[in-house]
C-alpha cells in the first residue's frame, strides 16, 4: 500500500474532421504545403471577421453526447489572449464560461473493476498554427494551415487514481470519439493531444495536494511515464520535506522526464472575455435529439452485444470494440462466416500484428472483410491448412489479391490425398531413424518433429491431421 | 464648380447626360489638388485609378448597361476600411505598407453601386480620438478655420466633403467619431444602428461599438448612400438579417406628430450655450412643423463615458494584439521574439494607442475584470434600458452632437476634456442605436450639430426628421472659404 493517493484530471484536444476551418470555409485538410489552407480570416488580418462553421458545433455536440454530457441551450465563445506567433490574431477563440456540453461521463475498466470518470466540460476552440525551428538560421518559420482547425478540448473530474487509469480513460475517449466520427483520433498526427493535472496526497485524505500540469505527451504511452514519472518527482519533494509548486512542466520523451516550463507566478493571464465579433449560440433541442438519434452504437454497448449475442469471449470483445474499423470488419465478417471465435482469433492476432508493424488502422489497408471470409472458409473446408493460411494472409495483405487467386497461383491447396501422403511419411521414417526410434520408446514427442518433417517436404501443403494418423498408424 | 454638387444633383446631370463621370472625377481630383494641402484630408490619392473606373463607367452609361444607383459619383473612405491593393493605414505607423489583399464590404457595396473611389481619408489613429491629431501622420484641419480640427477620429472624411473634395464620404463611429466630425465640419453624418452596415473590412477597434456611416452634404445623399451601404453580410456574425426600406422614401418632410423626447442631460453644464441655442432653434423648427417635443430624463447618461472608457479599450486591447510585427506591418529589430513584440508595439503604436491598450488590459486582468470590465458591461445595460423605455413614447431623441464647436489644434491638453466631446453621441453606440447629426447652424462662424437619435433599424423616421428640418430651417447653405490663404 502506497503512502501516497494519486489524483490525476486530463484535458484532452481532439481536432474535429470537418471539412472546413471552425471560422472562415479554408479546408482542413492535414499535410499540405505551409500556408496553402489560409485566408484573411484564419491568418487574423485586420478588418476580417469570424463566422462559426455550424458542423463544428454539430460534431462537438455529436462528441459530447456520447460522452454522456448535457447540451446546454445557450453557449458563447470567449476570447483568450496571448502573444505567439503561431496565433495570428493574438487571442485564441475558445469558450470559458459557457461552453458547448457539461456534466458528461465515461466508464473505464481497470483490473476487472468499472469506474467511472466524470467529464467536467466539452468546449470550442479553435487550434494554433505550427513554428518550425530548423537548423537554417536564427529564425522560425510559420505554417497557418492548422490556424483555424476546430477543436474539442475535453476536461474530466480529477478522477483517476493512477496512470493506468488515465490510460484507460484515454484509450476509451479515442474510442468514443472514433465512433462518433467526427476525428480520427491520431496522437501521432496530433489530432488528439492531452495535458494531465496530477498531484498526490496522503493515502486516505480528501484534500488534494498541490498539481502540476503536465504537456508535451505524444503518445499513450509518453502519457503513463510522464504521469508516473511526476507522481515519484512530487513524492520525493514530500519526502526530502519539500512542497509541490503548482506549475506546469514539460515531458521530455528522451530523458524520461518532466522539468519546470512556468510557475504559478509566471502564468500567462489570458484575460478572457466574450468576443464581440460572435453572436452566442442558442442550441435548438430538436437539433440535439437528432444529432443524439443519429449516434452510432457505442463501443460499451457494443462489446456487451458480442458477449451476449454472439457468444464472444468477453476479452475478444473488449479488443474488438475498442476500435470502430475494427468492430465494423468483424461485423461483415461475421456476418458471411459461423465462427465468431475464429473471425476474432484473426483480429487480435495476425491482423492486429500486421498493423502494429505498419502502425495503420485496418481501413488503411487492402484487407476487407471479403477477404477474410474467404480465407476462413478455404481453412475450414480443408483446401487449405492453417499454416498455408498464414502464408496466403501475409500475401493478401500486401497485394490485396483474394485468397483463392494466391491459393491457385502459388499451388497451394492442401494435399489431402492419402496415398500422396504415404509417400512422404515413408520418406520421412527412412530420413529419421532417431526420431522414429525415440518414438517407438514411448517419447510421444518425437510425432511432432515427425510432422514437421512431412509438412517441410510437402511445402506445408500436406493435411497435418492426415500426416499424423499415417506415421500413427505406420510406426504402430 | 461640379464638385460643389451634391450626390443627387450630380446623379441628376449624370442621368441626363450633362455631365460625365469623367468631369465629376477630374473636378474632384481638381479640388483636391486646389485645396487638400490646406485642409489635409487625404491619407492616399488615387487620380488614375479613380479616372480610368470614371471613364469605364461612362463608357457602360454611354452603351445603355446597367449601372449601379451611385454610379459615377466620385467618393472618399475613412483609411480603417480595407481597400483590395490600395494601402490602408488606420493613420498608424504600425500599418504604414499594409495593402490589404481583400476588400471591406462596404468597399464591394459601393464599387457594386458603381462609386469612384478617389481615396482614402486620415483619421485618428485606429479611429482612437475627437480632432486628427492622433494620426501618426497629420493633423486634419478644419475647412471652416484651418486653425481649427475637424473632429475626429473621421475628420478626414468629414473635411474633405464639406471642402467638396468628395461627393460623399464613408467614416466609422465608435464613440461619436462620424456625428462629432460631421457637426465641426457642417456635414450630415450617421452611425446607422449597430449591426445595419457590415463591419467586414472595418479595422477593428472596439467590435461592439464600431459602426460605418455616411458623410454627405445634405439628409438626401445620407439617405442614398445609405441605400447602398446598408445590407446584410453573411461575413459578419454581428450584421442584421433585417429588411432594409428605401431611405429616400422618408425624406416628405412631414413631422406632424412626431413625438420628440428632449434629455435634460445633454443640456447639462459643459454644453456651451451657443450649441444649447442653436440646438434649441432647430427643436422649434420641427415643432412648428407640428412635432410634439417634450423634455425627458436619460438618468444614466453620466455613466456613458466612463462606460464607454472601459469598454471599448477593453475590446481594443485584444483587437490590435495583432500588430505584433509578425506578419504584416511594421517590424522592430530585436534579437529575440519578446523584445521584437516589445519594440515594435512600443514604436509602431502612438501615445493614444497605447494608453487605450493598457486601459483596456488592465481592465480585462484577473482581479479587475469584475470591478471593470463587467460592471461596465452591466452600465451599459441600464444606458440602454434608458432608451428603450423613452423609445415606448417617443419616436426620436434630439440632442446636441457635440458640447462645443471645432477646437483649435494643439490646444486641449487634458484628456479628459478631450474624453468628453464624445459625451453626447457616446450613448447611443452603447445602446447600438441610430443616430444622425445634421448642421443646425453656427456659433460664430463655426458650425453646430444638431443630433437626432432613432430607433434601433429605424433610420427612416431620424431621416424623416432630418430632412423636415433641414429644408425648413433657414439657414443659410453656405460654403467654407478655402483657398484664400485659409484662416482668416
Amino acid at each position: 500500500m502506497s503512502k501516497y493517493e494519486t489524483v490525476i484530471g486530463l484535458e484532452v484536444h481532439v481536432e474535429l474532421a470537418t471539412n472546413t476551418k471552425i471560422f472562415c470555409s479554408c479546408p482542413t485538410e492535414f499535410g499540405k504545403d505551409p500556408n496553402t489552407h489560409v485566408c484573411p480570416v484564419c491568418l487574423g488580418f485586420p478588418g476580417s471577421l469570424p463566422v462559426l462553421n455550424k458542423s463544428a458545433v454539430e460534431f462537438a455536440i455529436r462528441a459530447a453526447l456520447a460522452l454522456n454530457c448535457e447540451i446546454p441551450s445557450f453557449a458563447k465563445f470567449d476570447r483568450k489572449n496571448y502573444f505567439y506567433p503561431d496565433l495570428p490574431k493574438a487571442y485564441q477563440i475558445s469558450q470559458f464560461d459557457l461552453p458547448m456540453a457539461v456534466n458528461g461521463y465515461l466508464d473505464i475498466e481497470v483490473e476487472g473493476q468499472t469506474k467511472r470518470i466524470g467529464i467536467t466540460r466539452v468546449h470550442l476552440e479553435e487550434d494554433a498554427g505550427k513554428l518550425i525551428h530548423a537548423d537554417f538560421g536564427d529564425y522560425s518559420l510559420t505554417d497557418y494551415n492548422r490556424t483555424g482547425v476546430p477543436l474539442i478540448e475535453i476536461v474530466s473530474e480529477p478522477d483517476m487514481r493512477s496512470a493506468d487509469e488515465a490510460k484507460a480513460y484515454l484509450e476509451k475517449l479515442k474510442s468514443i470519439i472514433q465512433y462518433t466520427g467526427v476525428s480520427d483520433v491520431k496522437m501521432e498526427e496530433g489530432s488528439l493531444r492531452c495535458d494531465a493535472n496530477v498531484s498526490i496526497m496522503p493515502a486516505g485524505s480528501t484534500e488534494f495536494g498541490t498539481r502540476s500540469e503536465i504537456k508535451n505527451m505524444n503518445s499513450f504511452r509518453a502519457v503513463h511515464r510522464g504521469i508516473e514519472y511526476e507522481v515519484e518527482r512530487q513524492a520525493g519533494v514530500l519526502e526530502s520535506g519539500g512542497k509541490v509548486v503548482q506549475e506546469t512542466r514539460r515531458w521530455d520523451e528522451n530523458k524520461g522526464i518532466t522539468y519546470s516550463m512556468r510557475s504559478k507566478e509566471e502564468a500567462h493571464d489570458y484575460r478572457y472575455f466574450p468576443d464581440p465579433d460572435l453572436v452566442p449560440v442558442i442550441v435548438d433541442r430538436d437539433w440535439v435529439h437528432e444529432i443524439k438519434a443519429g449516434l452510432p452504437e457505442m463501443p460499451d454497448a457494443r462489446r456487451q452485444r458480442y458477449v451476449t449475442e454472439m457468444g464472444l469471449p468477453e476479452y475478444d470483445a473488449a479488443v474488438i470494440t475498442a476500435s470502430k474499423a475494427m468492430a465494423d470488419f468483424f461485423e461483415a465478417v461475421a456476418a458471411d462466416y459461423h465462427d465468431v471465435k475464429a473471425v476474432s482469433n484473426w483480429l487480435m492476432g495476425d491482423i492486429s500484428g500486421f498493423l502494429n508493424a505498419e502502425g495503420k488502422e485496418i481501413q488503411d489497408t487492402k484487407l476487407t472483410p471479403a477477404h477474410l471470409v474467404e480465407l476462413l472458409k478455404l481453412q475450414n473446408n480443408g483446401t487449405i491448412s492453417g499454416k498455408i493460411a498464414k502464408t496466403v494472409f501475409e500475401e493478401m495483405f500486401t497485394t490485396g489479391k483474394l485468397p483463392g487467386e494466391i491459393v491457385k497461383e502459388k499451388g497451394l491447396v492442401q494435399i489431402s490425398d492419402e496415398g500422396a501422403i504415404a509417400a512422404i511419411v515413408d520418406q520421412v521414417i527412412a530420413g529419421n531413424p532417431q526420431s522414429v526410434e525415440d518414438y517407438r520408446n514411448g517419447k510421444e514427442k518425437a510425432i511432432g518433429f515427425l510432422v514437421g518433417q512431412v509438412m517441410k517436404l510437402s511445402k506445408g501443403k500436406a493435411n497435418p491431421g492426415l500426416a499424423n494418423k499415417l506415421l500413427k498408424e505406420k510406426l504402430q | 464648380m461640379l464638385e460643389k454638387l451634391t450626390v443627387s444633383e450630380a446623379l441628376d446631370k449624370l442621368h441626363k447626360k450633362e455631365v460625365s463621370s469623367r468631369e465629376l472625377t477630374e473636378a474632384a481630383l481638381a479640388r483636391i489638388s486646389a485645396v487638400d494641402q490646406e485642409v489635409k484630408a487625404f491619407m492616399t490619392v488615387i487620380g488614375d485609378q479613380a479616372l480610368a473606373e470614371a471613364a469605364t463607367l461612362d463608357a457602360r452609361r454611354l452603351n445603355g448597361e446597367t449601372v449601379g444607383p451611385l454610379a459615377g459619383i466620385p467618393m472618399a473612405l475613412k483609411d480603417n476600411m480595407c481597400t483590395k491593393g490600395i494601402r490602408t493605414t488606420c493613420s498608424s505607423k504600425i500599418l504604414h505598407n499594409f495593402i490589404p489583399p481583400y476588400d471591406a464590404t462596404v468597399t464591394t457595396l459601393l464599387k457594386n453601386a458603381g462609386a469612384v473611389l478617389l481615396g482614402k481619408t486620415n483619421l485618428d489613429e485606429f479611429a482612437m480620438g475627437s480632432s486628427t491629431e492622433n494620426s501618426a501622420y497629420f493633423t486634419t484641419r478644419n475647412p471652416w478655420d484651418t486653425r481649427c480640427v475637424p473632429g475626429g477620429s473621421s475628420g478626414g472624411s468629414a473635411a474633405a466633403v464639406i471642402a467638396d473634395e468628395a461627393f460623399f464620404a464613408l467614416g466609422s463611429d465608435t464613440g461619436g467619431s462620424i456625428r462629432q466630425p460631421a457637426a465641426f465640419c457642417g456635414v450630415v453624418g450617421m452611425k446607422p444602428t449597430y449591426g445595419r452596415v457590415s463591419r467586414y473590412g472595418l479595422i477593428a477597434f472596439a467590435s461592439s461599438l464600431d459602426q460605418i456611416g455616411p458623410f454627405t452634404k445634405d439628409v438626401r445623399d445620407c439617405a442614398l448612400v445609405l441605400n447602398s451601404i446598408a445590407a446584410h453580410d453573411p461575413g459578419d456574425s454581428t450584421s442584421a438579417n433585417v429588411e432594409t426600406p428605401d431611405y429616400t422614401s422618408f425624406l416628405n418632410g412631414n413631422v406632424k406628430g412626431m413625438k420628440i423626447g428632449v434629455p435634460r442631460e445633454y443640456f447639462a453644464e459643459g454644453i456651451e450655450s451657443e450649441v444649447k441655442d442653436a440646438v434649441r432653434k432647430a427643436l422649434d423648427v420641427l415643432v412648428s412643423l407640428g412635432a410634439e417635443a417634450e423634455e425627458i430624463s436619460l438618468p444614466h447618461t453620466d455613466y456613458g463615458i466612463p462606460v464607454y472608457y472601459l469598454i471599448a479599450p477593453a475590446e481594443a486591447s485584444s483587437n490590435l494584439a495583432r500588430y505584433d510585427g509578425v506578419q504584416y506591418g511594421f517590424r522592430a529589430e530585436a534579437d529575440n521574439l519578446l523584445d521584437m513584440y516589445k519594440k515594435t508595439r512600443s514604436q509602431g503604436f502612438g501615445t493614444e494607442v497605447k494608453r487605450r491598450i493598457m486601459l483596456g488590459t488592465y481592465a480585462l486582468s484577473s482581479g479587475y475584470y469584475d470591478a471593470y470590465y463587467l460592471k461596465a458591461l452591466k452600465v451599459r445595460t441600464l444606458i440602454k434600458q434608458d432608451f428603450d423605455q423613452a423609445f415606448e413614447k417617443y419616436d426620436v431623441i434630439l440632442t446636441p452632437t457635440a458640447p462645443t464647436v471645432a477646437f483649435q489644434a494643439g490646444t486641449v491638453e487634458n484628456l479628459l476634456t478631450m474624453y468628453l466631446n464624445d459625451i453626447c453621441t457616446i450613448p447611443a453606440n452603447l445602446a447600438g442605436l441610430p443616430a444622425v447629426s445634421i448642421p443646425c447652424g453656427f456659433a460664430g462662424k463655426l458650425p453646430v450639430g444638431l443630433q437626432l437619435i432613432g430607433k434601433p433599424f429605424d433610420e427612416g423616421t431620424i431621416l424623416r426628421a432630418a430632412y423636415a428640418y433641414e429644408q425648413n430651417s433657414g439657414i443659410e447653405r453656405k460654403k467654407p472659404g478655402l483657398g484664400k490663404g485659409g484662416a482668416a
